[in-house]
């Protein structure tokens, strides 16, 4: 079969989901002549699971995304059916957003942002093989054997790669939500001598609306006031639909527990490592015995349609048990299943092959984000995405890559958890993960990242201004509070006493009382002109002030934090000749090769006298090098 | 881990007479005045200069230890940095107090091999050595994880991991709360989250009084004194007391026949026990005096059987050593009042008996000898005193009061209505100084307690 030069292009995504999308759209923004591959042009954006985008750590994670000027959260505002803020009585560091989005308005919508797009091209093809020389990589083969070249490849196959469904019994080769797999590129993966792992996850059963009951069920609406994600969404949709929420039963768990031997989870059919935090219900039947109900939520795909999501029935079990199992729940005594639940095995890659940067250590111009990493999720795989976009532009552009820290953002927890420590599970984003959980909020993405992403290229000016004004407003209002000193009067104590609030005797500042936890910011307007700022800034100004004490402590770990990522080790480091070094740790490091003493002390079997001895090491190399 | 200021001891410990305490980075000079009264403050003093004072507690004003203070200005150092030399003539007890006060007054326990580190860094040790300071320092970590792991067996490990695995539980089921809000796993308030953490404070507190030493460096290596009725025991009780400094005045509560008195001796913390003069005796009252020095000796870690040398062994001495050896304890058999016999007696006793001390604690003659053979059974018979046991005990207690001080601050943001995402702040710092004692990973521990103890997925 003769091959044939379909086109040439700055940067190729292969794969259009979450990652591939923001990853293009990054590349194509910032100037690079950009072709993102499809196996399926109507399956852009696809959300094969859960209908809904944020939830802890993940709505941070779509934050951020938008701060740096990416695409997820404009168009999660402009699809999403119901949205939440969780743990609002928490604290500040754990508020996170979640919505439930319309499937397939948001598919649509994100396709049109991508054909839209100036130096974006859209294509609809099998990838099934890497061109490169030496180890450098060219191009891409499809299946109907053109060739593309390009100078930077970006891989975001998400769960395509040799995926395989299995139904209890049943197992056949296939891709997510009835989509085709992808069976040919991992090899060419191989060959490049890439290192293939084998992952798991699932989704649960869809039913139709109308067989359900749902007086039998509990609502859970939407929040009343509604936050949008994106920090340049000024006018939001209300809330349109609610979601459900039911419970297991001892019929349900007795079911389970008679077909376990069907589940090819127990029967060892399925290979795949699956995620501890997604367990299957057989898994959590089994796991947690004492339990007598798990809850179940019923919620809505879209509102063109009548599909409803189960979440918290994600099974293996054979279609038979799965549809007497999900009738045992009260309310979906009736229940149509649409589509049934299913657990997906499919390739991925050891991310720790790859740099922070997430193009891989030894073939240049490939980047991988998503899914294929390891990762699970689609705010995950966005974030990712994003990074590999605008990293994969920087190495065109011969500027340096974007490497947020640890401190700096959750995609950059995520990414160095990833590349530094690898992962034995898909991998999931959640705050505990974070160190420095009380400056990487949500509502202060902006503030963290918005100046990197307009250094990047991919902010404009619209978003930067907005953003300018935004962080002046808390400055000046912080400053305000701060000089506004009130002196003790009848009419303050009474308004003190009013709040339970200790009297005064000497003046105060708004500042200082503003920090006593029954003192909130709306009370001020009772003895004070009141300011007039937007929900937003008032927002930042309360946070400042009242986590004050802790913000600081955290602020002086960042310092500590930060010390140890800006001294660099360099590439051409030998680690198997570092005298000092354990043995352990000169072979991790060897293969690792972190990019600073910071990641370098993450990596496990690298112990504190390791990074001693490289203190000294790098110290006498700068010695020898200035002779 | 590189600007800051550290604190840690550069001579031997125990053995030599004096212990020197060295404190090395920029706050050194301000460090060491918080602790320090001279007479003038260390920052003031000039440089390469030794000046007398004392090292008072700041949180009591107790004085803690005489002391010679060496100031030296960077870069004319070991580490070029500014660096304070304390010199103490206490030994283990005072060094570890010593240490204690600089922890707590900003420095930082330094690591292994870190003043060397330092040096080298700051340009002080020349390139062709490097390799010799990289070996220094895996050498030294090594050598200190052995005392570590040494140092955490038995009844303290226990303990640690008891207090972790609470604090495990209780942040991972806050964690989960907030990492999963709309799962029905228990949500924790914080009253509950108060209230265990002031058990845990609680059992954290036991810890830190048990932990620092082993009952010898604690308490004090026992040394029994016994013998018969007036052959000095008391005396000599008295004469070490006076010349050894007297880190605990006497214990109150102790019976009338057996005096305790805890002293030092060459850094030793030793508690001297005085026992009623046992012997054989039918007198009921002092029958129980009898018993009760029996017991004391049973208790001992080390005997002195006090006897006459003008009468040498009599039965009532005979009877005494023979306790004392059937308890299998190791002692020492003294003869006091060697200033009442000959010369040439003298001498031949010492001849026959050259395990024996002579003394007279009158004339001051052989105090000197007993206190070395005390002191040479200390440091024979127990192992870990080193100085690697001191650096790193008083390390571990001080992971132990910052974690507890972390916990103290939950248990306050607990009353005061602060949300559950700042009290796991402080939770999870305290975990990680715990974990800085056993090499666990606060991060991973809760993460896998998540995924182990509750139910959540989609």
């Amino acid at each position: 079969m003769s091959d044939f030069i379909g086109g040439e292009y700055d940067v190729i995504v292969v794969g259009a989901g979450h990652a591939g999308c923001e990853a293009a759209l990054a590349s194509a923004r910032l100037g690079h002549k950009t072709a993102i591959f499809s196996l399926n042009l109507d399956s852009i954006a696809n959300m094969p699971c859960n209908p809904n985008i944020g939830g802890t750590a993940k709505g941070q994670l779509v934050r951020e995304l938008d701060a740096l000027g990416g695409q997820m959260g404009i168009s999660a505002d402009a699809t999403f059916i119901q949205s939440k803020i969780l743990n609002r009585a928490k604290g500040p560091a754990v508020y996170s957003l979640r919505a439930q989005i319309d499937r397939r308005a948001y598919s649509g919508y994100m396709k049109l942002v991508l054909e839209q797009q100036e130096n974006l091209d859209l294509k609809q093809a099998e990838v099934t093989e890497i061109l490169y020389d030496e180890k450098k990589v060219t191009g891409i083969r499809v299946h109907t054997n053109a060739k593309y070249l390009c100078k930077a490849l970006i891989l975001t196959t998400g769960t395509y790669l040799k995926g395989r469904i299995i139904i209890g019994e049943t197992s056949f080769e296939g891709g997510p939500d009835g989509l085709f797999p992808a069976n040919r590129l991992s090899d060419s993966l191989k060959n490049l001598g890439i290192e293939i792992l084998r992952f798991k996850t699932g989704t649960p059963a869809r039913i139709n609306r109308r067989s359900v009951d749902f007086s039998k069920l509990i609502e859970q609406p939407g929040d009343d006031e509604i936050v949008p994600f994106s920090f340049m969404t000024t006018e939001l949709k209300e809330n349109q639909v609610s979601c459900y929420m039911s419970h297991t039963t001892k019929e349900t768990h007795r079911i389970i527990q008679e077909n376990l031997h069907r589940s090819p989870l127990y029967s060892g059919d399925i290979e795949g490592i699956g995620p501890r935090y997604c367990p299957s219900i057989e898994d959590k039947i089994v796991k947690f015995a004492d339990k007598e109900s798990h809850q179940i939520f019923v919620e809505p795909m879209g509102l063109g349609t009548m599909e409803m999501y189960l979440q918290g029935m994600s099974t293996s079990l054979p279609e038979d048990v799965q549809i007497k199992m999900i009738r045992s729940v009260p309310g979906l005594e009736n229940a149509v299943v649409m589509r049934p639940a299913y657990a997906i095995e499919y390739d991925c890659i050891n991310p720790t092959q790859l740099k922070l940067s997430l193009e891989h250590k030894e073939i240049e111009g490939l980047f991988f984000a998503g899914q294929i990493n390891g990762s699970s999720g689609y705010e995950e795989a966005a974030a990712q995405g994003l990074i590999a976009g605008i990293n994969a532009s920087m190495k065109l552009e011969n500027r340096e890559p974007l490497i947020l820290d640890r401190s700096q953002a959750y995609i950059g927890v995520l990414i160095d958890d990833l590349v530094t420590k690898g992962t034995n599970e898909p991998y999931r984003m959640m705050t505990s993960r974070a160190e420095y959980r009380l400056w990487l909020r949500q509502d202060n993405a902006d503030v963290r990242l918005t100046p990197i992403g307009r250094k990047i290229g991919l902010v404009s000016d619209e978003r930067y201004n907005k953003f300018l004004k935004k962080r002046n407003q808390v400055e000046g209002e912080i400053k305000r509070l701060k000089e506004t000193i009130l002196p003790p009067s009848d009419h303050i104590n009474s308004f003190l006493e009013r709040h339970g609030s200790a009297r005064i005797v000497t003046g105060i500042k708004l500042y200082d009382l503003l920090k006593r936890p029954e003192i909130e910011y709306e009370h001020l307007s009772e003895i004070d002109q009141k300011a007039d700022l937007s929900k937003e800034v008032l927002e930042q100004v309360t946070i400042n002030i009242k986590y004050e004490g802790y913000l600081k402590r955290q602020m002086n770990q960042i310092d500590q934090f930060k010390r140890m990522e800006e001294r660099r080790l360099p590439d051409d480091i030998d680690y198997s000749e570092i005298h000092g070094l354990s043995l352990e740790a000169r072979q991790k490091l060897n293969s690792l090769r972190p990019l600073s003493l910071g990641q370098a002390s993450r990596i496990s079997g690298v112990s504190p006298a390791d990074i001693s001895v490289l203190l000294v090491y790098l110290e006498s190399r700068k010695r020898k090098k200035s002779k | 881990m590189i600007n800051d200021t550290i604190a840690g001891i550069s001579t031997a410990v125990g053995n030599s007479g004096i212990t020197v305490i060295r404190l090395s980075g920029p706050q050194a000079f301000l460090i060491a005045d918080v602790i320090f009264k001279g007479k003038s403050t260390v920052q003031e003093q000039e440089s390469h200069t030794i000046q007398y004072g004392k090292i008072i507690s700041p949180k009591t004003g107790d004085i803690v230890d005489e002391v010679l203070l060496t100031k030296m200005e960077s870069p004319r150092t070991y580490t070029r940095e500014d660096v304070v030399e304390i010199n103490s003539h206490g030994g283990y007890t005072i060094a570890r107090t010593l240490l204690n006060l600089l922890y707590e007054s900003g420095a930082r326990p330094a690591e292994p091999g870190e003043f060397t580190r330092r040096a080298f860094l700051n340009g002080r040790i020349d390139l062709s050595q490097a390799e010799a300071v990289m070996d220094i320092i895996q050498a030294r970590t090594q050598r200190v994880s052995k005392v570590a792991v040494k140092q955490l067996e038995g009844s303290v490990s226990k303990k640690l991991d008891d207090i972790r695995e609470r604090l495990i539980s209780l942040l991972s089921a806050i964690e989960v709360n907030l990492d999963y809000p709309e799962y029905d796993a228990e949500e924790v308030t914080l009253a509950q989250a108060g209230n265990t953490t002031k058990e845990i404070i609680g059992i954290l507190d036991e810890l830190i009084n048990s932990f620092s030493f082993g009952k010898l460096l604690r308490e004090g290596m026992e040394v029994v004194i016994a013998g018969r009725p007036n052959v000095g025991k008391s005396s000599l009780m008295n004469r070490l007391t006076r010349k050894n400094r007297s880190i605990v005045t006497d214990i109150p509560g102790t019976t009338r026949d057996i005096i305790e008195e805890y002293i030092n001796i060459k850094g030793i913390p030793v508690k001297l026990v005085d026992t009623a003069g046992v012997r054989e005796t039918s007198d009921k009252v002092e029958q129980q005096g009898v018993e009760r020095s029996v017991k004391a000796i049973s208790e001992a870690d080390f005997a002195i059987v006090m006897a006459d040398a003008h009468t040498l062994l009599t039965e009532e001495d005979e009877i005494i050593l023979k306790k004392v050896q059937e308890e299998g304890k190791p002692f020492v058999l003294c003869f006091n009042k060697v200033d009442l016999i000959k010369e040439e007696k003298r001498e031949r006793l010492k001849k026959n008996m050259p395990e024996a001390v002579f003394m007279s604690i009158t004339e001051d003659i052989g105090i000197e000898a007993l206190e070395e053979r005390i002191f040479k059974f200390a440091t024979e018979n127990i192992q870990d005193m080193d100085n690697q046991v001191l650096i790193t005990n008083t390390r571990h207690e001080n992971q132990l009061k910052k974690a507890k001080s972390y916990l103290e601050a939950v248990y306050t943001a607990s009353q005061t209505g602060m949300t559950l995402d700042m009290v796991a702040l402080d939770l999870k710092a305290a975990l990680e100084e715990l974990g800085k004692i056993t090499g666990h990973y606060a991060d991973e521990d809760v993460i896998n307690a998540i995924f182990s103890r509750f139910c959540i997925g989609k």
